[in-house]
């Protein structure tokens, strides 16, 4: 969780020694699906994926449904069953896989670019994108599946905190919904539904794809045509409204029978694009995101033992994501550890990093920017991102400069307008049932 | 929950049997993915192109491959001691170690330490598992000095304080309650290994027994720290954008003054010959039932005959090498019986291992029907060969998954690092392709019949509690004690 969301905020090109970001070639495909494309010839393999405005924020009054048609596509084409399909990826190699988040759905193959076998797996993989069936066989396994999938998630004390968080935080919102669904919602879904969101979100004006590998500019527009032109034209969905903060701010405790108690701390945060965006990127780093520098860490973890695990991320969303504070301690010491977090926090918004702390986070993001796209699957994670959300081409090349940019006073200005410790949702599950 | 999305998920945690970052807990790792981990092996080996080994005066071994796609390196120092190295009472000791080892030294104290490899935009961390404890820096191929500078001095020059070792042993006890305590799957994972290894040191888990870690004393660290951190019982493994002989001679610079000194191994405790079914239940709060089988099997350090490993590489590509593979094809699909289920194997286990097999019932079916579905597959796997389809499958997965391996310089790192830990030298990787596309039908039934056999099997059942099992709880025993 923490992984993902540090490496979703972050992309920087650096000063001096080390070099600057891939050329990023982008085009239309003539029914207007943007597509980004790096060369990568090193290797003789190809990562392809195709994002759509089709994530469980889509799921309106039936949570789950995203993710319940994702897993359905590779279970019937009108030529293909599950079963063939899944010998005709792993027959050549091949690798295909989808996943859903709050805003986007993700649907990617991995392939060898030998000729013959790349065309086995890029046919399937158009096929199980465009024509699935929606056996009905397959439907009633993987809603049980996804059954089973929530009582996994009941069982673990860090998800339930998690849930509890994003419904707190969100309310009435869209992405007050877990991506999972849950038992009711599952239930009550039909195949009608899975056909119907299929039609409606998997479609040409809702699509971008992000190629990386070893092909040329060629083959790399004919595999995009060919994809986007089995598309459905569709029509691109109405923006998701912005999420409204809620007054007061939620204050949860979720008995457990567990030993540890999860923590969550946050309040709304930043979309995607804002600019403010850099900003408190780098300010978070000094607060929660940067490791063992981390304020965060050194005080709950190094210095108090209280925590494996200690962090905080701002996650930009195309509205409002949340900003997030983490951690699990012995129940015992949950109200201790809770508390030294929010102040470590109060006091952070109240008088910004010092200046060494500053200049040290601005190096080390800079620094560490060729090991955010020092592969494949990493560049195909930025190209996506760049294309859904509909950012600059030159993201990767002015993403230091803006880290560069970041002063005390700013960090200090947009913590304190947009963070305040007594408004924040506080949310602890595990321990013993109170009175 | 579908199998394949851990089978597929191509990181360095998945690469290693029951390893912790300790720096940076990115992700809960679920026992399902811990084991797909292991049948992932046999996708995890490089290409054999510009590798180079060096072995300075004092023992300590290097190895550089070379990969110039992007400017970046990562650098990687693997010690012979994890928890198969440790005895009873001190169980735990080996992972509390390389947390410490982040204390800090007189020339780096801790501070000084995380501050210098922020600097440079450096990412560490460290792992233990079983049979070694790695240290790991990933950086932009100019800052490699710094890497170096920093491993050389800790490998003889931490400092261990009572303050600073009473704070860790905490946070890895609060670790311990994270990863196992309160995960049902994972303390199948740990009963299970428990019941089936009872001389072997294999017994016991890598984050140690709660009860040990809190009788750990600083004495115990340092005599370990001082008994197997020498540069005679290290390997130092560079992947990036370096030139070997550049490598060397900075090495040589950084490491080449440290005093050699004899590793005194520990004594082998073979496990004795399992002659008979085992079974352990747990009984935790779960909302779950969740089923692992675990049969005694060689690994490439010990088999009597060496393609023995190989053939049992290929039986679990057969079973779970993806969703065309017969656990999903059957288990989940045909008689949806299973929510999930995965079958796997660490072939580069240092001492004789499991070969493991795991599953969560899909709604209305109970953990009893899955064994006995399991036992099925595995009857037929006796009974009658693979289908050439299946096996030509197997093989053509290990190709494309060589070349893919090869994206991530991590990865070439760590299967480098692992097959030096197990003592099988790192050359091995040339010839897996070749051992694998050997590998007959008649010899995975041959594996089959020998190994998967109830004689060597240990059975462990999760059965889902509403409320915490306290029957029989004894009192904490004396000195510091667990906030259980």
């Amino acid at each position: 969780m923490r992984f993902a969301a540090c490496l979703l905020g972050l992309c920087v090109v650096l000063q001096g020694s080390v070099s600057a970001a891939p050329r990023i070639e982008q085009w239309h495909t003539e029914n207007s699906v943007r597509t980004l494309f790096v060369a990568a010839p090193e290797l003789p393999m190809l990562d392809i994926g195709v994002t759509f405005d089709a994530g469980s924020g889509r799921d309106a009054h039936l949570p789950g449904l995203s993710l319940l048609t994702h897993s359905l596509l590779n279970t019937g084409t009108r030529e293909l069953d599950a079963d063939a399909i899944a010998e005709k990826f792993e027959d050549v190699g091949a690798e295909f896989g989808t996943g859903v988040k709050l805003d986007r759905s993700s649907i990617s193959l991995r392939s060898l670019t030998d000729d013959a076998l790349l065309e086995q797996a890029l046919s399937t993989y158009i096929a199980v994108i465009t024509q699935p069936v929606f056996p009905e066989k397959d439907f009633q396994r993987l809603r049980n599946q996804a059954l089973t999938a929530i009582k996994d998630e009941q069982q673990r004390p860090g998800s339930i905190a998690s849930k509890a968080f994003y419904r707190a935080l969100y309310g009435d919102h869209p992405y007050a919904q877990p991506v999972s669904g849950d038992e009711s919602s599952i239930q009550a879904l039909t195949l009608e539904d899975v056909r119907e969101f299929h039609g409606q979100y998997l479609v040409a004006e809702n699509a971008v794809i992000a190629i990386v590998g070893g092909i040329d500019t060629g083959r790399a527009r004919q595999i995009s045509e060919r994809i986007a032109s089995s598309l459905p034209r569709g029509i691109r969905p109405e923006p998701i409204a912005p999420p409204v903060p809620r007054f007061p701010a939620q204050d949860l405790y979720i008995p457990y029978p567990s030993r540890q108690s999860h923590v969550y701390i946050g309040q709304l945060g930043v979309a995607r694009g804002d600019p403010d965006y850099f900003t408190l990127y780098t300010g978070n780093y000094i607060l929660g995101g940067g490791g063992f520098s981390s304020r965060l860490m050194k005080t709950v973890r190094v210095e108090l033992g209280l925590s494996y695990s200690v962090y905080s991320y701002f996650f930009p969303l195309k509205s409002s994501g949340p900003y997030i504070l983490g951690l699990q301690t012995h129940v015992d010491q949950a109200q201790q550890a809770l508390d030294v977090s929010l102040e470590t926090v109060e006091a952070f918004i109240r008088d910004g990093p010092g200046e060494e702390e500053l200049e040290l986070a601005k190096k080390s993001i800079i620094g560490g920017f060729p090991l955010r796209i020092d592969s494949n699957r990493d560049i195909l994670g930025y190209l996506s991102m760049i294309a859904y959300y509909g950012l600059p081409l030159d993201y990767l090349e002015s993403f230091s400069g803006r880290i560069a940019a970041v002063t005390l006073a700013d960090i200090r200005e947009a913590f304190g307008r947009r963070l305040h410790g007594n408004q924040m949702v506080r949310v602890v599950v595990g321990g013993p049932n109170k009175e | 929950m579908a199998v394949v999305v851990w089978f597929r998920d191509h990181t360095l945690s998945c690469l290693c049997d029951a390893h912790f970052n300790t720096r940076t807990p990115a992700q809960v790792m679920s026992v399902i993915r811990l084991l797909l981990g292991l049948a992932f092996i046999c996708n995890a080996y490089a290409g054999m192109d510009g590798t180079h080994e060096k072995t300075l005066d004092n023992g300590l071994k290097i190895i550089v491959k070379e990969d110039h796609r992007a400017p970046v390196v990562v650098s990687q120092v693997w010690y012979r001691v994890g928890s198969a190295q440790e005895h009873n009472g001190i169980t735990g000791v080996s992972h509390l170690l390389e947390h410490m080892m982040f204390k800090g030294t007189e020339k780096y104290p801790a501070d000084q330490f995380t501050s210098t490899l922020a600097e440079i935009g450096a990412r560490d961390n460290a792992f233990t598992s079983r049979d070694y404890t790695a240290y790991y820096q990933l950086m932009g191929s100019p800052h490699l000095e710094v890497s170096f500078r920093l491993e050389s001095d800790r490998m003889v020059n931490l400092v261990l304080t009572q303050e600073d070792f009473i704070s860790e042993r905490n946070v890895v006890k609060e670790e311990r309650r994270w990863r196992t305590d309160d995960n049902p799957n994972a303390q199948v994972y740990e009963q299970l290994h428990a019941t089936a290894f009872v001389s072997s040191p294999y017994h016991h888990p890598v984050i140690g027994w709660m009860d040990d870690l809190d009788h750990l004393e600083l004495g115990d660290l340092e005599t370990w720290y001082r008994r197997w951190y020498a540069p005679n019982n290290a390997t130092l493994v560079v992947v990036g954008d370096v030139e070997p002989d550049a490598v060397f001679a900075l090495a040589d610079e950084h490491f080449g003054a440290l005093a050699n000194r004899p590793v005194r191994e520990s004594k082998p405790r073979l496990e004795f010959l399992q002659t008979g079914p085992r079974r352990v239940t747990v009984k935790a709060v779960a909302k779950l039932p969740y089923l692992m089988l675990g049969y005694k099997v060689p690994s490439l350090a010990n088999a009597r005959q060496d393609w023995e490993p190989y053939a049992l590489s290929v039986l679990s590509g057969v079973l779970d090498g993806g969703r065309s593979a017969r656990l999903s094809k059957r288990l989940v699909r045909e008689m949806e019986l299973v929510a999930s289920a995965g079958a796997g194997y660490n072939m580069l286990a240092r001492y004789p291992t499991l070969f493991l097999f795991e599953a969560t019932p899909a709604v209305d079916h109970s953990a009893e029907e899955v064994e006995q579905a399991l036992y099925a597959q595995i009857g037929e796997l006796q009974e009658t060969l693979v289908s050439d389809r299946e096996l030509a499958r197997v093989k053509a997965q290990v190709i494309a998954g060589e070349v893919y391996q090869q994206d991530q310089i991590r990865g070439q790192a760590g299967l480098i690092g692992r097959l030096e830990a197990a003592g099988l030298g790192w050359r091995l990787m040339h010839e897996y392709r070749e051992r694998i596309d050997a590998v007959t039908a008649e010899q995975v039934q041959e594996v089959a019949r020998v190994y998967l056999v109830e004689e060597g099997l240990t059975v462990g059942i999760l059965e889902p509690q509403s409320e915490p099992v306290r029957a029989g709880e004894a009192a904490p025993s004396a000195g510091p004690q667990t906030l259980y």
